[in-house]
């Protein structure tokens, strides 16, 4: 009878134990799922971040968007009404100082990035700030020259080179100003320890837009103001 | 303690090596570069105001692509990242690129 006993208790361990390990290993799995759930969602089965492709694949179609752009001040940058072309509005060293403005906030930017990657989260805020305060300074530079040029008598409506130049400049403006807009949203949740998930990965994003910006004013301080009409 | 110790050694050779424990260069590199393209606009901005004749224009869109290529390579990370990424950037360009291209050609852009 105590045999009995003892090999149904030992066939009860044994089943115990058998379920032991994998009723362990489901709850670690899922406590894993849960954590790259929380984690690691953004990424896909490819391994790469999510967040990351989308936002590759918007600064793509944004070529498409600027390029359309930057063709149309091309094909129209001739057709001026007046005296009030180009050659009388530019002031080149202005927007030279300008251009360097906002290559340097390129530099300060990728400063931010490459602190938040080291989990340096003082220096992340100085830099994201610093760049904030460039991309500012750029865009107070080119109001500045917005209202030099309308004093000087280029309307909007004008011509076809007021109309395409301000659109271009204009549509690169209002990228600043959203890129400000994220370098300070990004610094507040920062600040505030409010970003869920990969913080070096948020900067980042910010990054490439920001980037992105300063890419699209190197083309149009090359082809809009240094190449005269 | 020894965990930290291998961590502490690999972040060492990484800093050596001028790359960080992430990923991409360190940022004295990034500096460098800055530097550099602080200067190439320099010389832009100077080719703008000698006569340079014929080689004016290929000078000057060569430095804008000198200029362009090193911000999406080295700032943008292009060339340390995964492939795909870049490869979603160079495929919206190069179709902006020949879209336009052949709009400019249709009104006949490159002959006035």
């Amino acid at each position: 009878m105590s045999d009995v006993v003892k090999e149904t208790v030992g066939e009860a361990v044994d089943i115990v134990e058998d379920r032991a390990p994998s009723e362990r290993d489901h709850a670690s799995s899922a406590d894993h799922d849960l954590h790259d759930s929380d984690e690691h969602s953004h990424h896909t089965s490819l391994g790469i971040s999510n967040t990351k492709l989308a936002m590759w694949l918007f600064l793509g179609s944004e070529c498409l968007l600027f390029g359309g752009l930057i063709s149309t001040y091309m094909l129209y940058r001739n057709r001026t009404s007046g005296d009030v072309g180009p050659d009388q509005l530019w002031d080149i060293p202005f927007t030279s100082a300008s251009s360097f403005v906002l290559l340097m906030s390129s530099l300060t930017m990728v400063l931010a990035v490459s602190a938040a990657g080291r989990g340096d989260d003082r220096n992340t805020k100085i830099w994201m700030g610093s760049t904030a305060a460039l991309g500012g300074l750029f865009l107070a530079g080119q109001v500045y020259e917005f209202t030099v040029f309308y004093r000087e008598g280029l309307g909007y409506t004008d011509s076809l080179f007021a109309s395409s130049f301000y659109t271009l400049t204009g549509f690169h403006g209002v990228h600043v100003a959203v890129g400000i807009i994220m370098l300070l949203s990004t610094l507040a949740m920062l600040a505030k320890g409010k970003i869920s998930g990969d913080k070096a990965e948020t900067v980042e994003m910010v990054g490439l837009y920001w980037h992105f910006v300063d890419v699209v004013w190197i083309l149009i301080f090359t082809l809009v103001y240094l190449i005269p009409a | 303690m020894s965990d930290t110790t291998i961590e502490s050694t690999d972040a060492a050779e990484h800093e050596d090596a001028g790359v960080h424990a992430g990923h991409g260069p360190s940022d004295s590199f990034f500096i460098k570069t800055a530097l550099v393209l602080a200067a190439i606009t320099a010389l832009e901005v100077a080719a703008s105001y000698i006569e340079l004749g014929v080689m004016f224009l290929p000078i000057l869109i060569g430095l804008m692509l000198i200029k362009f290529f090193a911000v999406v390579l080295i700032f943008m990370h292009v060339k340390y990242d995964t492939k795909i990424f870049g490869q979603m950037f160079w495929i919206g360009l190069s179709l902006a690129f020949f879209v336009y291209l052949v709009m400019l050609l249709t009104f006949q852009f490159f002959l006035k």
